[in-house]
């Protein structure tokens, strides 16, 4: 492929592919999160769509403001039967938290991108039971900690992921 | 990684004005998302259209590959069976003389019991079926266990009604779109499922615990009637569930709590059946009782109160306290149980 494009329909296309391969691979990841057709007993498999966004978000503080988690959300409670407001309230705060955090700390490495993401993901599991309970669904704490080691420790492989779609987003 | 290049804004007015925009937009939505939380939580059956239409809308892609899956399951299956047939048959021939002869039981069994109750005029309600449907997916990576069946609102099938396998009880449907419907499993931390042992009868009640079993309440404290391999049916109280399903078998029982395991595998589950909720009168909501007019307490000799059913065989119940005494809030006559409505 040569780096400079040939025509205008070439030049749409990549602008196209650079503004939204996040906002898609996204969306693709909460709906694989709603229609996977697994039944199962206990969550323990990562929530997708959230660890798709927090790890964007963390790669690409730029790209979003922290609105865009909302909208997310409301995205993520319809099509998987949570109760309508729950991942559009605890996204946000995830970003809103987020965004305080690089303000304050300015620059992160590898590491701290982990531990940030790990975070975020302990506070979405607390928050996801909380609400849970507050529904009536009277389960012990213990229940969700397959799925947040899970997350955490699916955190790398998710980072190398959005990594290689954030080089072809940009690649000429 | 190297900081952001726009996260320092400079001097340009607008560029900070549009950060701060985007801050209080932010925090708008999570205050409107908390108020749509509260709804949904005061509210489960609220935004019941929206919901619907999203799992119509998923519910295809589920099925689709709910079917690919069934199909590389069964070619495992089919491979694993090929090893193991030999083995297998032994066991199998001796199980089927084992079954053989407990057929025979049953059927003795059978034969009695439709005599006694030929004697005692009781008519047997048939529990006819609302619809089959295929179970395509569940909730995986939330706290919440839902399953999403195939059949919603177009093939009658109205939230509370009860949703079994071939082998057990799943659970009951609580939302529904146009052709597909979400289930509240039997296993979900909010279910609670009226059951009774059958080996003596001994009522309880089989509540979720979140990760794929069940707690056992019995009505009586200090208790535990309940054995390892014990199964459990439903009762019927309550009404939604038809009576007489089997819903969990005893997989551990300790000094205070028994744990169980639903019999249908919820792994292994793929065609569901929607059964009409057994006494319709139990679906509607409590306000549906006609206003019974309200006597004023005072006029009249006290008409003396009769105990309720359900006080009867409580030894601490005293008709006296009935009474009205001097002084004391008297509520309006007990109101008489709405009549079930006609189907």
């Amino acid at each position: 492929m040569s780096r400079i494009a040939g025509s205008e329909t070439e030049v749409a296309i990549r602008d196209f592919r650079r503004r939204y391969v996040p906002l898609f691979s996204t969306l693709f990841a909460i709906l694989l999160g709603a229609v996977l057709p697994v039944v199962a007993e206990s969550p323990w498999v990562p929530n997708l769509g959230f660890l798709v966004l927090i790890t964007w978000r963390l790669m690409r503080p730029e790209i979003w403001p922290a609105w865009a988690a909302a909208a997310f959300g409301v995205a993520a409670d319809l099509v998987s039967g949570a109760p309508l407001g729950q991942s559009t309230l605890l996204w946000t705060l995830i970003f809103l938290g987020l965004d305080s955090l690089d303000s304050f700390l300015g620059v992160r490495d590898y590491w701290l991108d982990w531990a940030a993401a790990a975070a975020a993901i302990a506070f979405h599991s607390v928050g996801v039971w909380y609400i849970a309970l507050l529904m009536h669904a009277d389960i012990g704490f213990l229940v969700m900690i397959p799925q947040l080691a899970m997350s955490v420790l699916f955190y790398p492989i998710a980072a190398r992921l959005i990594l290689f779609l954030d080089r072809w987003r940009l690649s000429r | 990684m190297a900081p952001p290049k726009n996260r320092r804004l400079g001097f340009s007015r607008r560029a900070h004005f549009g950060l701060f925009l985007s801050y209080v937009v932010a925090i708008g939505a999570a205050i409107i998302a908390l108020l749509l939380l509260a709804i949904s939580i005061v509210d489960p059956r609220g935004f019941s259209a929206l919901r619907g239409a999203a799992l119509d809308v998923t519910a295809p892609v589920a099925s689709a590959g709910r079917s690919v899956i069934d199909f590389f399951g069964g070619i495992g299956d089919s491979v694993s069976n090929y090893w193991q047939a030999g083995s297998e048959n032994a066991e199998l021939k001796q199980q089927l003389a084992e079954a053989r002869r407990e057929l025979v039981r049953r059927q003795a069994v059978e034969f009695d019991n439709r005599r006694l109750n030929a004697l005692l005029g009781l008519a047997r309600t048939t529990q006819d079926e609302v619809t089959i449907a295929r179970v395509i997916a569940s909730s995986y990576d939330s706290p919440r266990r839902l399953a999403t069946i195939s059949a919603g609102s177009a093939a009658g099938v109205v939230p509370g009604q009860a949703v079994r396998s071939p082998d057990g009880l799943i659970g009951r449907v609580l939302e529904t779109g146009r052709w597909a419907s979400r289930v509240l499993m039997i296993t979900d931390g909010a279910s609670n499922v009226p059951v009774r042992l059958v080996r003596d009868g001994t009522p309880a009640l089989a509540v979720g615990r979140g990760d794929g079993t069940m707690e056992l309440r019995t009505l009586e404290v200090g208790q535990n009637p309940f054995r390892r391999g014990d199964i459990l049916v439903t009762s019927g109280v309550g009404g939604l569930f038809p009576p007489d399903i089997p819903v969990a078998m005893v997989v551990a029982s300790e000094n205070d709590t028994a744990i169980a395991r639903p019999i249908a595998d919820p792994a292994r589950m793929d065609y569901a059946v929607v059964l009409r909720i057994f006494q319709p009168a139990a679906n509607g909501p409590l306000a549906a009782a006609p206003p019974q007019p309200v006597a004023p307490p005072v006029q009249g000799p006290p008409v003396p109160a009769t105990p309720h059913p359900g006080q009867q065989n409580n030894p601490r119940y005293q008709p006296a306290l009935q009474q009205p005494q001097p002084g004391m809030l008297t509520a309006p006559a007990p109101a008489a149980p709405p009549a079930p409505p006609a189907q």
